[in-house]
């Protein structure tokens, strides 16, 4: 048995501590790219043991990495420097549901869905529903700061995060934010902590604010011949002051890709779709889909789906769901990037997505929440391909280009990790990455805790 | 590394690891099993989820991992601690077969030391705590008996072997029956001409344990005006021998049920064990040659009841003044081969019973073969989870079509302290319901 091994065993038991090979070849990957195997795997089970399990980190200069579901797409959960995989995933209790604040209290590794079936029960609501939602920890939710269809209305995970537990670098345990909405004395450290991608902290438990259900809602499916007219429909239907609780796109190249995987009826020359759902009081919803058609019309519509059953939601948001699994299947390789741009620009980066694909030869399939101005760029390639990884390299740093040029941004919800890391200074002055370095060096000087993500290794980090 | 175009595959071979290595590169390590596999709700380690189980199997490939008795102590438990119920297929946008690889891993660990390094042994290692918590143990007196009369190629052994009766004791076991299916019913029934002509494969479970659901079953199928074949030669499917790993044991039962129902020449074979019919139907065809032929006429009984109109003829009856709230349980092998339906159909039409669907019906039950032998505090947690469902629903039955199902339900029901009791779909057909089926 190895000092780390001996050490971790002393602090949470001979079961919940493994070196074995096979551990360190199954906890060397998550959902994205990149293989690094850690030195050892540790199942935590308590604040406490986080705690006491980063304290020895510290005292042995050993890297850390906490882990949920590993369902993170930027490289979040992987031991870049190797050390330590911390995973959370057994503290999954919800640990209280308060119906009379509208609140939740969970432990870091339950699953995003869990959550969402139980408040639901009780007629209450948790939005966030990033596309892993079914397997993903509502901890790696707070570190990656997930998002999902539902932002364009309601927001993504920080907008739900009232308070935390953490567990800092140095092994203490702090709390931040609390049970009230609003709450000013001192830093908005929660805020600091979402969205930190596990570097700064590890939350241990988390309280969360939960809305009340939204009676009924109802689903459109919208067909337009040109991406023009689709692209310029999202534009228009925010600008008419008019918010949806999802607005999906896909283009051309996406619907190409479903054909035959889907139940609906897709029209030969379509161009671009949208799904758009509205939700909120029964006997208003008639009016908000007579709204949104009145904004489209006119704009290279060709047809429309409105459900009017459950039955026919569901036979549309399984035409969504197709879209992942279809569009991987299409080539051997495949980059999905999450640029996000401003609601109004995205016409103009839809334009620019197609005119880049048609300069370098690299099929692009577009789709996503356009109603929050964020879109899954799926590049289709084979790296076996002589020369091909330099060109995806360069299309890949132009797509980032073009979105930040609309003063948008590189990372809706993916997060930076260790795949965006490289992009960074894109979109970050030199100076706003100079500050949150320092912050990061001074809460964990010896970059204990995930190192090597977000931020290059730089001469500052000697 | 070979890939399946390079394997050629004799008929009746087993597939081996490298016949998987297209599928195993298929997986993209979304994660997406999560939130399927009832052994990652047990236990919550990458090893227990169909991904780990891949990523194990792609590194033997590659060569990081040993490979047959070499494979490394912690991989052999994580490829134990499968029930292989395939439900992370149904759920994998990339239909990655863990279950089948899984398989091929058992075989070939098992081929090099024997069947005992598959799986026994965990329990230990995790820690285990005793189960007995408020368990009848009716069972554990009269296994032995039991066993005595049970072939040694039989599943049932493999289930609950003899060496290993404490895990016995724990689980809620049916008294033996006096009479095994074949010493009640004739070999052959006469039916009416223009009628189908069937085999019921009856399987260990209904042969030795459950003979009355046989009995029901076969009685469904003369009403209908069917001939019915029973033939004495057949022998176990050979799930649990597949489970297990034991390659040559399933080859052998294999070719005794190809000699037993190919010279029949019947229009249907027909299962009333979901885990049976995902043998002798689904991994038969993997096979190739003769077993494979004989798995295109297998069919699950609630789908030849459905196609027979038997929906219609019990929804005609008038409603029973007291009737039942029902339930269903999918067994993982009907819900893995898309029947779904057809069972809640016959239930709905049933004149005594008032169905009702319960959350989580298509969730594992936990018994998995040979799983909740080695992995009895897994499968206990799993059988816990797929009780609240039917708690919350407030079925008085839950009605199934697997005997290993109804076992283990029986079990964690019990455990729960519910006063819900698990039944083969088959057991709910009274007289009124039979008369019904004859035509007039």
């Amino acid at each position: 048995m190895s000092g780390l091994e001996r050490r971790l065993t002393a602090l949470v038991g001979r079961d919940r501590v493994t070196t074995a090979k096979t551990d360190r070849l199954l906890y060397g990957f998550d959902a994205g790219r990149g293989r690094f195997l850690p030195e050892a795997v540790v199942y935590a089970e308590s604040a406490e043991e986080v705690a006491a399990v980063m304290r020895l980190a510290g005292e042995l200069k050993v890297p850390v990495v906490p882990r949920g579901a590993g369902s993170g797409l930027t490289g979040g959960a992987l031991a870049v420097h190797g050390g330590i995989i911390l995973s959370l995933a057994r503290m999954n209790r919800i640990l209280e549901i308060d119906t009379e604040n509208l609140l939740a209290v969970v432990q870091p590794g339950v699953v995003t869905a869990e959550l969402q079936a139980r408040v639901e029960k009780l007629g209450l609501f948790y939005p966030p529903d990033p596309a892993s939602k079914e397997f993903s920890t509502l901890g790696g939710n707070v570190a990656e700061c997930a998002g999902g269809p539902r932002c364009v209305k309601y927001g993504s995970t920080r907008d739900y995060v009232l308070g935390l537990e953490v567990v800092t670098p140095a092994g203490e345990i702090i709390h931040t934010g609390g049970r009230t909405l609003k709450n000013v004395v001192g830093f908005d450290l929660t805020r600091l902590f979402v969205g930190c991608e596990g570097t700064l902290g590890i939350a241990t438990e988390i309280t969360l604010r939960l809305l009340p259900k939204p009676e009924a809602k109802k689903t459109m499916l919208l067909f337009f011949s040109s991406i023009d007219g689709a692209a310029e429909s999202v534009s228009a239907i925010i600008g008419a002051r008019i918010i949806p609780a999802t607005l999906e796109f896909m283009d051309r190249a996406t619907l190409a890709c479903l054909r035959g995987r889907t139940e609906i009826d897709l029209p030969e020359d379509c161009g671009a779709a949208l799904i758009i759902e509205v939700d909120g009081r029964r006997e208003w919803l008639d009016g908000e889909v007579a709204r949104v058609m009145a904004v489209v019309a006119g704009r290279d519509v060709i047809g429309s789906v409105v459900a009017e059953t459950a039955e026919e939601s569901e036979r549309i948001w399984q035409m969504r769901r197709a879209v992942s699994p279809a569009v991987r299947a299409q080539a051997p390789d495949r980059f999905n990037e999450d640029i996000v741009v401003p609601r109004s620009k995205i016409p103009q980066m839809i334009r620019r997505l197609e005119a880049l694909s048609a300069e370098s030869g690299i099929p692009i399939v577009n789709f996503g929440h356009a109603g929050d101005g964020n879109i899954h760029v799926y590049i289709l390639t084979d790296l076996c391909e002589a020369g091909m990884e330099a060109r995806v390299d360069a299309l890949i740093e132009q797509v980032f280009a073009a979105a930040v040029e609309l003063r948008g941004s590189i990372s809706g919800e993916h997060g930076v990790g260790l795949a965006k890391a490289r992009y960074l200074a894109m979109e970050l002055s030199p100076e706003t990455i100079a500050y949150m370095r320092t912050l990061k060096r001074a809460l964990d000087p010896d970059d204990i805790l995930n190192p090597g993500k977000i931020f290059l290794r730089g001469p500052d980090d000697e | 590394m070979m890939s399946e175009a390079v394997v050629r595959k004799t008929p009746g071979r087993h597939k081996v690891l490298e016949d998987f290595a297209d599928a195993i590169q298929r997986c993209v390590r979304c994660g997406a099993c999560q939130a399927y596999c009832p052994a990652w709700s047990a236990g919550r380690r990458e090893g227990n989820v169909a991904r780990g189980k891949v990523a194990v199997a792609a590194a033997m490939l590659a060569g990081e991992l040993g490979r047959g008795a070499e494979l490394e102590p912690a991989a052999r438990q994580d490829i134990s601690l499968c029930l292989m119920c395939g439900s992370c297929t149904h759920g994998c946008p990339n239909d990655v077969p863990t279950a089948e690889i899984v398989g091929a891993i058992r075989r070939e660990v098992a081929a090099e030391t024997g069947l005992s390094a598959v799986g026994v042994g965990v329990a230990a290692l995790l820690g285990s705590k005793t189960l007995m918590r408020g368990v009848v143990a009716a069972g554990a007196a009269l296994a032995p008996v039991m066993m005595e009369k049970v072939p040694e190629s039989s599943g049932l052994r493999l289930r609950f072997p003899l060496d290993r009766l404490p895990v016995v004791g724990e689980r809620i076991l049916p008294a033996p029956a006096g009479k095994n299916l074949f010493a009640r019913l004739p070999e052959r029934i006469e039916g009416q001409p223009g009628r189908p002509k069937v085999a019921f494969f009856a399987g260990c479970a209904i042969t030795w344990l459950y003979p009355q659901i046989g009995e029901k079953m076969v009685e469904v199928l003369v009403r209908l005006g069917c001939t019915v074949y029973l033939p004495k030669g057949q022998g176990c499917c050979g799930m649990p021998a597949l489970s297990s790993g034991d390659g040559p044991l399933v080859s052998r039962l294999a070719s005794a049920n190809v000699r037993a129902f190919m010279p029949l020449d019947v229009d249907y074979i027909i299962t009333a064990c979901a885990s049976c019919g995902g043998g002798i139907g689904e991994y038969y065809l993997t096979m190739g040659g003769d077993p494979a032929i004989l798995a295109k006429k297998v069919v699950d009984f609630t789908v030849f009841l459905e196609e027979e109109g038997v929906c219609e003829r019990l929804a005609a009856l008038p409603r029973a003044v007291k009737r039942q709230k029902v339930c269903w349980h999918d067994p993982c092998h009907l819900k893995n081969r898309g029947i779904l339906a057809p069972p809640r159909h016959l239930l709905a039409a049933l004149p005594g019973v008032d169905f009702v669907e319960m959350e989580g019906a298509s969730r594992c039950c936990g018994l998995g073969g040979t799983f909740s032998v080695h992995h009895s505090e897994e499968s206990g947690l799993i059988g816990e989870k797929k009780v609240e469902g039917v708690q919350a629903c407030g079925a008085e039955l839950v009605a199934t079509a697997c005997p290993g199902c109804v076992m283990q339900l029986e079990t964690s029901l019990c455990r729960a302290e519910l006063p819900v009791r698990a039944v083969h779909l088959l057991e709910l057909f009274g007289e009124a319901e039979m008369a019904a089926l004859a035509d007039d």
